[in-house]
């Protein structure tokens, strides 16, 4: 009996009931998931003056595409966490245009397209260029061609980078990017962004790259879980905001483990370096997954009403605490997406009239949603589009902050609703400010990069 | 030792510990460690098994104990030990 009873002492399970049902809940009830696991690759080693060379030697991809592809449907089977898209980043289209033919960019984007399809990759991003201070043979080539190789893809994403704390801003990137989307299916311009400051190893479509400086492959992992942190909230109703930012906190540390967890798991299956983990929320269209909600669960009865911005400070701030806490590689935009279309609460406060342009705007000094998914009407003109992403580069060199802009041109009126469907969700038509501004925005040049700059000198 | 978490919820009924462990059992599948309560006729179970010498794999285990589960009218969710490891130790 003596010697039985040793067994007992100092006994408990390795883990409580309350830690495992944590985890259970997070999993199974409040759409815990990981958004992407992405493929980097560097494909500049496929440079050629010969475009069937390029073409051919893309095709020596296959395998490595496949390989990663099943890796990452394994991960999902072993650990019982839902993976939800499996992306692919490759060197900027640019690069090999500078010694191509533009039309050569299309045959390249062509090969993408069919290297994705064939390995069960969801998006492959790369259809991208440089032009914060000017343009080269190769991005104005990436401008030229961005529209048609959009449109006649189904899996491609490009991403314009039109200005940079270094460099400034490209005024006429920002004109040539809005002419292409204006040539886009709704469809084909949710591929598309236009940005400041873009990471090199974001796992994020449209803004996905194999930037410079980054190693030949490396996986990089997005991860989605604002259902958990409204859950949270809302179970605990914490009575203090320092009570708050720590329920948040704690919070993203568990969901970037996780992150951490299945992004490790891909990258040794394959033996391919683990790159980072994207901090950044990202929701879905599904009740219950809103970057809003957290907000509105903090205790603003609309999202975009006054404190807002105050609340999603204090969520961000949380988020980058407790998600750096979790682990060593952070990488890509790690904040905040509020696309709207994708984000349920958000259209419908869009609707509501509650989160207007200027909303966003303001949004995006706190977080790196920038103008995400939202429809403009065709019918007002270019030229308030033009103006409207500039005011989003301009805050992103003013405030040395990674931001983007992905809207969506349709012919229908302001207040209409596109529904994109699926992870894409339905996209409010918001009303620009109905005021000429054509002078300003056909201005010539690139607005200086300010003094963050030289600070750096 | 590599382990995994079943966790088991539903109206609680005779045959249910009995119906999940003969299926673990089948599959080799060992029982390192079991809790189990019943809260106002809702039985729930957490179990901490060890996969080392399972004749098949996570996924194929999960499938089977889920079917088991449809067959006793309750839900079974089955994650690898890891899971919990990186979200709940530092």
């Amino acid at each position: 009996m003596k010697k039985f009873s040793g067994i007992w002492r100092g006994y408990k399970m390795k883990y409580s009931a309350d830690e495992i049902i944590e985890v259970v809940r997070m999993l199974s009830e409040e759409d815990l998931d990981i958004r992407s696991v992405t493929l980097s690759v560097n494909t500049l080693r496929f440079i050629s003056d010969d475009v069937k060379r390029v073409l051919d030697k893309l095709d020596s991809l296959n395998p490595i595409f496949d390989k990663f592809s099943s890796a990452v449907d394994r991960a999902a089977e072993k650990y019982g966490v839902k993976i939800v898209t499996k992306r692919v980043a490759v060197t900027p289209i640019q690069f090999f245009l500078e010694t191509l033919n533009q039309e050569d960019g299309l045959r390249i984007a062509m090969k993408l397209e069919d290297l994705a399809a064939n390995n069960r990759i969801d998006y492959i991003g790369g259809y991208s260029a440089f032009a914060e201070r000017g343009f080269t043979k190769g991005s104005s080539s990436v401008l030229n061609t961005m529209a048609e190789a959009i449109n006649s893809t189904k899996r491609l994403t490009g991403m314009i980078n039109a200005a940079s704390t270094f460099s400034g801003l490209n005024s006429e990137a920002v004109r040539r990017f809005v002419d292409n989307i204006f040539d886009m299916k709704p469809e084909a311009s949710a591929r598309v962004a236009i940005l400041s400051n873009v990471p090199p190893d974001s796992p994020f479509v449209p803004s996905a790259h194999h930037g410079i400086g980054m190693p030949e492959m490396s996986i990089n992992v997005a991860v989605s879980g604002p259902g958990v942190i409204e859950k949270a909230i809302r179970r605990n109703s914490p009575s203090t905001l320092e009570e708050l930012h720590n329920l948040i906190k704690r919070t993203a540390f568990k969901i970037t483990r996780l992150g951490e967890l299945i992004g490790k798991a891909v990258s040794a299956d394959i033996g391919v370096e683990f790159g980072s983990v994207d901090l950044s929320l990202a929701p879905t269209p599904k009740v219950g997954d809103s970057v809003a909600g957290i907000i509105e669960a903090i205790g603003i009865e609309k999202m975009g009403a006054h404190g807002s911005l105050s609340a999603l400070a204090l969520l961000m701030d949380a988020v980058k605490k407790g998600g750096s806490t979790a682990t060593s590689h952070v990488g890509g935009l790690s904040s905040a997406f509020i696309p709207v279309s994708e984000d349920a609460v958000m259209s419908e406060r869009a609707l509501e009239g509650y989160v207007d342009f200027y909303t966003l705007l303001a949004l995006s000094a706190v977080c790196n949603s920038g103008i995400d998914m939202v429809g403009i009407s065709k019918r007002q003109g270019k030229d308030k589009v033009i103006g409207l992403i500039m005011d989003v580069l301009t805050l992103g060199i003013t405030l040395n902050k990674i931001l983007g802009v992905r809207i969506i041109p349709v012919d229908e009126e302001p207040g209409s609703i596109i529904d994109l469907g699926g992870l894409l969700g339905k996209v409010v038509v918001m009303k620009l400010k109905d005021a000429n501004v054509e002078k300003f925005v056909s201005l010539n040049g690139f607005i200086p990069n300010s003094i963050k700059r030289l600070e750096t000198g | 030792m590599e382990n995994a978490v079943v966790v088991v919820v539903g109206a609680d009924k005779p045959g249910i510990v009995a119906g999940i462990s003969s299926e673990l059992a089948m599959n080799n599948v060992n029982i390192v460690d079991i809790s189990q309560t019943v809260l106002r006729g809702i039985f729930a179970m957490i179990m901490l098994v060890d996969l080392s010498k399972s004749s098949i794999s996570i996924s194929e285990l999960r499938k089977k104990l889920q079917a088991k589960g449809k067959e006793l009218n309750v839900e079974v969710l089955v994650y690898h030990e890891e899971v919990f490891r990186y979200m709940e130790r530092i």
